[in-house]
């Protein structure tokens, strides 16, 4: 007997980007439009509460046990890219458990710009950044900025508070993505959820009919430290994590 | 019923070596409990008792067989080697309980003081033991075994708790195993170490700072489906469920005072029959 | 099979970077730490000290059981082992830990290295106990077993008091280093009881760890999952 549920397998769709943008607010949003759709679940990752799940659960955007945490150890990074065992069995059991389900939404911790989902845990991911983090964020570019297959900026309605140019922005990140999409999101605007919805449908259609090839964002862009240090390093600090480029 | 008496070391000079048997069995009416077997040796003095304090489980019921076992005025001392064997035979009701604390001292000539009991409690059959802490004195080198197997049928609640060293004192070393099998498989087995030469035993994942440590097992098949959910209560106590219809609250107190405090709240969460009445003194 | 082979297995077992979830846990530190019972270095060095002559001698004895039985063939010996081990562990939330820890090993070994002694063990398998099974399946001695399993223990705490303690990490490997020679003790006497009946098997408690972990799953705030 192993864990993995081959039969019923659901579309997995990563949610990931730093802290604050508004991953839970983008997953109850899709929840709320999709769910008589599709038969959807939810994984949250939490640093140190279980907010996430909570905030989730209290939107009742889908029944309480669709919803499951999982606990990173303040590791939100190593658990959607160098040891997705926690994540990909709460997916398998979610599988399992409400079989057949079809899409199954995985919201990261919440972490730098560097952390992007391992393609063995998702199919599909989407990044999702805000209007409020800075108008030059998107031109910064770096893994999931670059090559995730859906960038979201976020909270577009806040734009003129702080002082940021929206369609400049989108710009930006549709040179740093070469032409991938950009979805410049408000749940305050219909028209930007109804694009989100129709996304994450094609998403769907495409990974059902098995057209849909997953990509890897990768880790951040290699770099070197000095001169004498030919080592690479995926990203600057201590954790242990894997060299996948090596 | 038969009861195999352990076997009868020869007796050493200078060390005391008990072995004491208890039994009872459901009277020919089949309500009243009665002890059926009573030996007692030297320092282990077994006597048929009525109600003394708080007990579980038994409140208000007459037809137990009630024992309280006093285990000399002092002791045991190092060398002795004291051993109990008690069955509670099927359907039958046995509430034991202890005269006061026992006090585990080094003995003249040094050596390891042992005391082992070994309990059976048969089909139907419901053991309340109720006994008095262990104070592991200075210097003291005591080891602490209880065997008990029980049936699946059965019910029992047990207490014990150890106490490091009289008022001020540094305990000597002490080690106790309680191993409880129901059905023949295993359903709690702690062994409890402390003093100079048990390493860690003052850290914080095991006793820490503390002067008391203790527990209450209470095993019921009405749990079969699921025994009460875990609760800490306190910084110091907690209840939980094990893996099997039972459950254990396990404490660590600054004092015998506060942990039995502690104890009696632990009861007193699980409520119904399990809850010890207290008779005016606090947790007696 | 002689267990004689695979020292590098050893190390890739015994390596904390073996992607199965060990990370989200601190090895009971956290939750000590709250309960405001380590804040310092020799708090910590009690706490370590203490908890690898309990939990982790409990765990090494019966991941060096689990490796003895899955090396001769003797799998319908596991549920008894599975039991004896329930017992040793009075806390409900460290039993559910310690399985839950046990289906993400296997659920890692079964793709790292598979073999069908996985299979056969169920639902939930208590982590030493899957250990001792990849130890096996790895030709990995019992003695092996029990080793990495202390050392993973302590790297565990160590690597997470970081997180939550002001230390120097310098300090904190000191420790380590201090603690070497006992491990390899504990690794013998754990290797010694896998020999001998399930029954005998070691069952040092650790009361307050015991408390602390009920506790620590009713934190609202926490870094660690234990």
């Amino acid at each position: 007997m192993t864990d993995e549920t081959k039969s019923h397998r659901a579309l997995r769709l990563g949610v990931a980007g730093p802290v604050g943008t508004g991953k839970s607010s983008v997953i109850a949003t899709i929840c709320r439009q999709l769910r008589d759709e599709f038969a959807l679940g939810v994984v949250t990752n939490d640093i140190y509460t279980d907010e996430d799940t909570r905030f989730l659960k209290s939107a009742g955007v889908l029944p309480e046990e669709r919803i499951r945490a999982v606990e990173t150890g303040a590791c939100p990074h190593t658990a959607i890219r160098d040891d997705v065992t926690m994540n990909l069995m709460a997916v398998e059991d979610m599988e399992r458990d409400f079989a057949p389900l079809d899409i199954v939404l995985v919201e990261s911790g919440g972490d730098n710009l560097t952390a992007t989902f391992s393609p063995a845990l998702v199919d599909a991911q989407l990044f999702v950044l805000d209007v409020a983090g800075g108008g030059d964020v998107a031109r910064k570019g770096g893994p999931g900025i670059a090559r995730a297959d859906l960038l979201v900026i976020n909270k577009i309605d806040l734009g003129p508070h702080v002082d940021v140019d929206v369609d400049r922005m989108v710009a930006d990140a549709e040179a740093a993505r070469h032409g991938a999409p950009v979805l410049a999101l408000s749940r305050h605007r219909p028209e930007t959820v109804a694009a989100l919805c129709d996304w994450v449908r094609a998403i769907h259609g495409s990974w059902a009919n098995g057209s849909h090839t997953p990509i890897d964002p990768g880790p951040m862009a290699p770099h070197h430290h000095g001169p004498k240090d030919d080592h690479t390093h995926a990203h600057g600090h201590s954790h242990p994590h894997h060299h996948p480029h090596d | 019923m038969f009861v195999s008496s352990p076997p009868e070391p020869a007796p050493h000079a200078n060390h005391m070596v008990a072995r004491a048997v208890l039994a009872s069995e459901l009277g020919p009416d089949g309500r009243r409990s009665r002890v059926s077997r009573l030996r007692s040796d030297g320092p282990l003095v077994l006597r048929p008792s009525h109600p003394k304090g708080a007990e579980p489980l038994t409140h208000r019921r007459t037809d137990a067989a009630r024992v309280s076992l006093a285990a000399g005025t002092a002791g045991p001392l190092g060398g002795d080697d004291y051993a109990l064997s008690i069955h509670v035979g099927a359907g039958s009701t046995l509430v034991l309980q202890d005269v006061a604390a026992m006090l585990v001292l080094p003995g003249a000539g040094g050596g390891r003081s042992r005391m082992s009991l070994d309990i059976r409690v048969d089909d139907g059959a419901t053991f309340v033991w109720w006994p008095e802490p262990i104070i592991a004195a200075h210097r003291c080198d005591h080891t602490h075994d209880i065997r008990i197997e029980i049936a699946p049928d059965a019910r029992m609640i047990l207490r014990e708790e150890a106490i490091l060293g009289r008022h001020g004192e540094v305990p000597g070393n002490f080690a106790s195993r309680l191993r409880i099998t129901r059905g023949g498989a295993a359903l709690y087995d702690q062994r409890l170490r402390f003093g100079p030469s048990a390493a860690g035993a003052d850290g914080a994942a095991v006793l820490g700072d503390a002067g008391a440590v203790g527990s209450i097992i209470a095993v019921d098949p009405a749990w079969e489906r699921g025994a009460p959910p875990a609760d800490p209560y306190d910084r110091g106590a907690a209840l939980t469920p094990l893996a099997g219809p039972a459950i254990a609250i396990g404490a660590v107190a600054a004092d015998s005072l506060a942990l039995r405090r502690l104890l009696v709240r632990g009861l007193d969460i699980l409520g119904g029959p399990w809850i010890a009445r207290h008779n005016g003194k606090d947790g007696s | 099979m002689d267990g004689a082979g695979g020292s590098a297995a050893l190390l890739l077992l015994s390596d904390g970077r073996l992607p199965a979830g060990g990370y989200a846990h601190s090895g009971g530190l956290e939750p000590a730490v709250t309960a405001g019972r380590v804040t310092d270095m020799s708090d910590l060095e009690r706490f370590l000290v203490g908890r690898e002559e309990t939990a982790g001698l409990i765990a090494a004895a019966f991941s060096a059981a689990a490796c003895e039985r899955s090396r001769r063939g003797e799998l319908f010996e596991i549920p008894a082992l599975e039991a004896e081990l329930d017992a040793r562990i009075p806390s409900s939330e460290l039993r559910r830990i310690s399985r839950e820890l046990g289906r993400q090993l296997r659920r890692a070994m079964s793709a790292v290295h598979p073999h069908p002694h996985y299979d056969a063990l169920g639902a939930a398998p208590h982590q030493p106990v899957v250990m001792g099974v990849a130890a096996a399946s790895l030709d990995l001695s019992p003695r092996d077993m029990a080793l990495a399993i202390l050392h993973e223990t302590n790297a565990d705490a160590a690597a997470a008091a970081a997180k939550v303690l002001r230390v120097d990490p310098f300090d904190v490997h000191a420790i380590l280093a201090r603690m070497a020679t006992r491990l390899d003790r504990l690794a013998g006497e754990a290797a010694r009881a896998a020999q001998g009946p399930s029954a005998d098997l070691p069952a040092p408690g650790s009361p307050l760890a015991d408390i602390a972990a009920e506790h620590h799953r009713r934190a609202d705030v926490r870094l660690f999952a234990s």
